[in-house]
């Protein structure tokens, strides 16, 4: 189907304003196959008729439809795998010692889409019961999407989203079939995380001071001033001696001076407090 | 290179399954049912077995279970790759000694991230 120029400005500055995000001259030709089911739905007969009907402002519901089919929701449980394994054996088995007297973990997943790498994290801690006896775990996911968050919180997958990197042992441990085709996670499972809908851009979610944070696949098609922002609101919301991880291929090096490298674990950031910046500084 | 002897009686499914393996750089050998399995382990031992339920000649399972209770040093990592969907299924493959279970359909991300988990990709 063809997209006007000026269509095409539209719908990419309407997602800029409201997600931060950018979609790239590469990504374009999915504006169409995105938009497919509004079109049928509202029986719109050309896109341009769509655009025209979001810039009356008459029809909040459209706008937010149009904005949530834009927005790359993919992800999968146990995402890339590595990162996890990363995180348990680094950073997680630091601050179990580090914690060691108020026995308390917060990690939040900035962009957590339907909720997989959100479930995945609890799951890893719920295997291991014994080791995190008396501990409380917060495990909190967050995205701008309220569809995205619906589905999280509802915890129903279907049969192709459930066995997508998730290992069978898990799988059986932590969800249960339900009308035949999809799996529905476990009450265990459920009470061990919370999801919230809000932006990057937004304060973050309770209890506010994070010692993991994820942020994996989302800052990707950020512009710069948006990324900016949201390195910043990620730094405020991590422990001094917190970790960052990004997703694979994504790296804060270049694009803000909140985080540097951790040099004991390849993949995760640090955050730098105001005292090591200025010693960096002075140096 | 890692080695994967898919066993299907779907010639549609083998094919679709070879595509992918060797897409993962995998090299694929067939076999039509568990019999022809169980001679194709017997030359030669892969490091992986995508593995079908229902066969004709010898099923799946009967096939799982034979190559389980030999007395064969190398064992491979078996994935099940079926329709049988249920979580009565699922449990009886583990208990027999499966590593992983693909529910069919499945793709080529799903695949990949079974054999990752066995640790053979
Ligand atoms: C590709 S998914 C990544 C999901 C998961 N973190 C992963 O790596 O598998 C990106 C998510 O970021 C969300 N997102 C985009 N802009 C956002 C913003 N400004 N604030 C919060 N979430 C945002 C999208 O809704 C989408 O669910």
């Amino acid at each position: 189907m063809d997209i006007s120029q000026s269509s095409q400005r539209i719908l990419s500055s309407l997602l800029e304003a409201r997600t931060g995000q950018q979609i790239t001259f590469s990504r374009r030709w999915r504006i169409d196959s995105a938009l497919t089911s509004i079109m049928r739905e509202r029986e719109f007969d050309s896109i341009d008729q769509l655009v025209a009907r979001l810039v009356s402002g008459r029809d909040p519901a459209l706008t937010e439809a149009v904005i949530e089919a834009l927005l790359n929701n993919e992800t999968y449980f146990f995402r890339d795998k590595l990162p996890f394994d990363l995180l348990f054996g680094g950073p997680i088995r630091r601050l179990e010692l580090a914690r060691s007297r108020e026995r308390r973990l917060a990690i939040w997943c900035a962009g957590c889409s339907t909720g997989q790498e959100v479930y995945s994290l609890a799951m890893n801690f719920l295997d291991e019961k014994t080791r995190w006896q008396g501990w409380k775990i917060e495990i909190v996911g967050s995205d701008l999407s309220r569809r995205a968050i619906e589905r999280a919180r509802g915890g129903v997958y279907s049969q192709f989203e459930v066995q997508r990197g998730l290992p069978v042992m898990q799988m059986i441990r932590y969800f249960e079939e339900v009308g035949g085709r999809e799996w529905k996670v476990a009450p265990a499972l459920r009470q061990a995380v919370r999801f919230e809908q809000a932006s990057i851009s937004d304060p973050p979610p309770r209890p506010g001071r994070f010692d993991i944070v994820l942020c994996r696949n989302v800052l990707l098609y950020f512009t710069t001033e948006m990324r900016r922002l949201a390195f910043t609101r990620l730094a405020q919301a991590i422990a001094p001696d917190g970790s960052l991880m990004l997703g694979a291929g994504e790296t804060v090096i270049g694009q803000t001076d909140r985080f540097v490298s951790d040099p004991e674990n390849r993949g995760l950031y640090i955050p730098v407090s105001a005292g090591g910046a200025q010693a960096v500084r002075v140096a | 290179m890692r080695s994967c002897l898919v066993v299907d009686d779907s010639k549609v499914i083998r094919k679709v399954a070879r595509h992918i393996l060797e897409t993962l750089n995998f090299s694929v050998e067939e076999a039509e049912d568990g019999r022809e399995a169980l001679d194709r382990c017997d030359a030669s031992m892969p490091d992986v077995i995508l593995l079908d339920w229902n066969m004709p000649v010898m099923s799946g399972m009967e096939f799982l279970r034979a190559l389980r209770g030999s007395e064969r040093s190398e064992q491979p990592k078996v994935v099940f790759c079926t329709t049988e969907n249920d979580i009565a299924h699922i449990r009886a493959a583990i208990a027999a000694g499966a590593d992983e279970y693909v529910m069919k359909p499945f793709d080529r991300e799903t695949l990949q991230s079974k054999l990752q988990i066995v640790g053979v990709a």
